[in-house]
């Protein structure tokens, strides 16, 4: 689950980042009262005005404006609020902006990138510094990895404070600004731990020209699989933020992404169902979504599945690919004829049934008034969607 | 022979009375699998499916010698069940919980990895050698003994191409799931260099996905390493960049978590490449 940067900066904040202050706004009235309040208290002649959405890039797209006075934090908020901020995260249609953080401005001596993951190959977490900072740390990473240095977190022990004088003395850092950027590191660490994420990152993490450390931005991402154990957390999702077709299939139990193509598919277990969208760019379509089913392919989850994949005007085809191993194929059968009935498939339908009871499924299926190409193995199932694809 | 499970497999459940547990012990009994044990913690002393129930891993291997665990604990208690194991001493953990916080994987890990066992898993299939053990959730019927070892990070897609290669004509020597989860016990490379010393794996098809870099590890190790040939497809090649795989897990990786660069490095390590996932069993045949 990913977290807004406002939510993001708060988390960090309480652990004991430095963050400038700021103040979530979802009205342009509401945006010049928060400039207002950090004018009085904090004597702030400088503003930041950033749209709130989980796409990077944001700057770029025009999401975040520097502003020189209250007034001129009434004219960004009222161009961002409402925009639709298209990044290279987005895709073309853009994301609407909802709400902005106003936040005070800091000068910049220098920019780093600070960010806690996780490493595969080592199974623990890592920990890096750049001197790159404010830079998409993937093209750092790509054009001057020696510009990136890490530590691993054994986990049996936590974080040393070696480690953060490491990573601390990696940014070239002296005198208090050191000691304030070990001390952002441990705390940026803690964060990460409390709260269960995957990825913690602070890019631009600066230092102001009173040498003073500072988180400009924040970005988070959640453990799914942990949220059950951070309720707080949970209820800082942000629905708007998701396609509201994968939200529904989430409330069925499905997993689906919507893509671009022209063959719908639904599968069980998500290894054969990109294996399927993989079988049917050989078979000359073009995979229209992702679609696991999980363990349990009943009736009304194979309904839903074909009402969430049907409603996407681009799709040509549909191929239900279903190996069963604890899902009986004949069930499965059963339950496309019962989904049949209620929803109008239009559009050729590919039945591919393996696994237990299989035979039994195709003959159900064969017999019935349904409309529809049957296969057994997955090469029939491609050849059928090529033949579908040519008569459509 | 075979790997990691075998006649002399000694199976203790761990969550042996939840409805999981009941449920696919009762199809690794009927297999001819050796469930030995089952454990529920206060659920010691009873009977369940004809087998003793203990209280603890600990008293299982003690008293009934079992030698392999497998787990269908829900996932808030699945760490803590797996390092339950390799304390009793379990030679190979199996875990079959989906959903365990990746937090709680990496100090288990490290911990199994201490504890000289093998940890298969979590999020994974299980293990099978046909003829002999499974200790797992799949489909027996699809199975063969054979020559034929199979590793995946992926269920029904195991299902597929062990369905394919007994289609083939060839049957299996073990198949292993290893599990989709970032953190798992066993990666390609482990079950390959077990593969590689078993004298009766004449073939290895391995069965990788977009994410991480375990398959780009997993070639370099069958170019330095195996003798033993290599198939090698990878799932997701029309999935879209950055649904899937964290930003920051490419860096660590060096942005190679595409399909591409997987099937790009197991091609120059000298391993098969199959492209195309309906031709599997195809492949192996005309080339084994």
């Amino acid at each position: 689950m990913k977290l807004h940067e406002y939510q993001a900066k708060g988390l960090f904040r309480d652990c004991g980042v430095s963050v400038p202050d700021g103040i979530v706004a979802e009205t342009v009235d509401e945006a010049v009262d928060a400039a207002r309040r950090l004018e009085d208290e904090n004597d702030a002649t400088l503003f930041i005005v950033k749209a709130q959405i989980h796409a990077g890039g944001r700057g770029k797209g025009g999401g975040v404006k520097l502003a020189h006075s209250v007034e001129e934090v009434r004219e960004h908020a009222d161009d961002i609020l409402g925009m639709d901020l298209v990044t290279h995260q987005t895709g073309a249609e853009g994301q609407t902006v909802r709400t902005i953080l106003v936040t005070e401005g800091v000068d910049i001596e220098q920019e780093y990138y600070l960010g806690v993951t996780l490493d595969r190959e080592k199974s623990m977490n890592a920990i890096m510094v750049s001197t790159e900072g404010g830079v998409d740390i993937e093209t750092v990473a790509e054009e001057s990895p020696e510009k990136i240095q890490r530590v691993w977190v054994d986990p049996s022990i936590g974080l040393q404070p070696f480690q953060a004088r490491q990573l601390a003395f990696a940014m070239g850092l002296e005198g208090d600004a050191f000691k304030q950027a070990v001390s952002s590191i441990r705390s940026l660490y803690q964060a990460f731990e409390e709260t269960d994420s995957t990825l913690a990152e602070i890019n631009p993490l600066v230092q102001t020209p009173d040498g003073e450390i500072e988180a400009v931005d924040a970005k988070v991402n959640l453990d799914d699989n942990a949220l059950f154990r951070h309720p707080d957390l949970e209820e800082m999702r942000d629905l708007h933020e998701e396609d509201p077709m994968e939200v529904k299939a989430g409330e069925h139990g499905l997993s689906y992404i919507k893509l671009d193509g022209n063959v719908g598919c639904m599968v069980n277990g998500a290894g054969l169902a990109m294996a399927t969208m993989d079988i049917i760019k050989l078979a000359g379509g073009e995979p229209a979504n992702f679609l696991d089913v999980g363990g349990a392919a009943s009736a009304e989850t194979v309904e839903a599945g074909f009402r969430i994949i049907l409603e996407d005007p681009n799709v040509d085809a549909v191929l239900l690919n279903i190996f069963g191993g604890i899902v009986r194929c004949d069930r499965v059968a059963q339950g496309v004829l019962e989904a049949a009935k209620n929803i109008d498939i239009s559009v050729p339908l590919i039945v591919r049934l393996q696994g237990t009871n299989a035979v039994e499924g195709k003959r159900l299926l064969d017999e019935s008034d349904l409309s529809l190409r049957s296969a057994v193995v997955l090469k029939e199932a491609a050849d059928e969607v090529t033949a579908a694809l040519g008569e459509a | 022979m075979s790997i990691l499970v075998d006649d002399d497999t000694r199976v203790v459940v761990q969550g042996f009375t939840g409805s999981e547990g009941t449920f696919h012990a009762k199809q690794m009994i009927d297999y001819g699998t050796n469930v030995v044990a089952g454990v529920t913690p206060g659920k010691g002393g009873q009977t369940h499916l004809d087998r003793p129930v203990y209280n603890t891993v600990a008293e299982a291997v003690e008293q009934e010698n079992a030698n392999t665990s497998i787990i269908f604990v829900p996932p808030p208690f699945a760490a803590d069940a797996i390092q339950e194991s390799a304390d009793a001493g379990a030679e190979v953990i199996i875990c079959i919980t989906e959903g365990i916080p990746v937090a709680d994987m990496k100090p288990t890990y490290h911990y199994v990895r201490k504890k000289g066992a093998h940890l298969i898993g979590p999020n994974c299939p299980g293990v099978i050698t046909p003829g002999a053990a499974k200790v797992g959730i799949m489909p027996a019927m699809i199975f063969e003994p054979g020559s034929v070892g199979i590793i995946s990070r992926s269920g029904t897609l195991t299902y597929e191409a062990v369905d394919q290669i007994t289609r083939a004509g060839f049957g299996q020597s073990t198949a292993v799931g290893i599990g989709g989860d970032p953190v798992i016990g066993t990666r390609f490379i482990d079950a390959l260099e077990l593969f590689e010393d078993d004298p009766d794996t004449d073939g290895v098809v391995l069965i990788g996905e977009i994410g991480g870099a375990d398959e780009q590890e997993a070639a370099r190790y069958i170019q330095d390493h195996m003798d033993t040939p290599v198939f090698g497809f990878i799932a997701g090649r029309t999935a879209p960049p950055g649904r899937r795989m964290g930003h920051a897990g490419a860096i660590v990786s060096g942005g190679s978590g595409t399909a591409e660069a997987k099937f790009e490095a197991l091609d120059e390590a000298g391993a098969t490449v199959v492209k195309n996932p309906a031709l599997i069993g195809e492949t192996v045949k005309e080339t084994l």
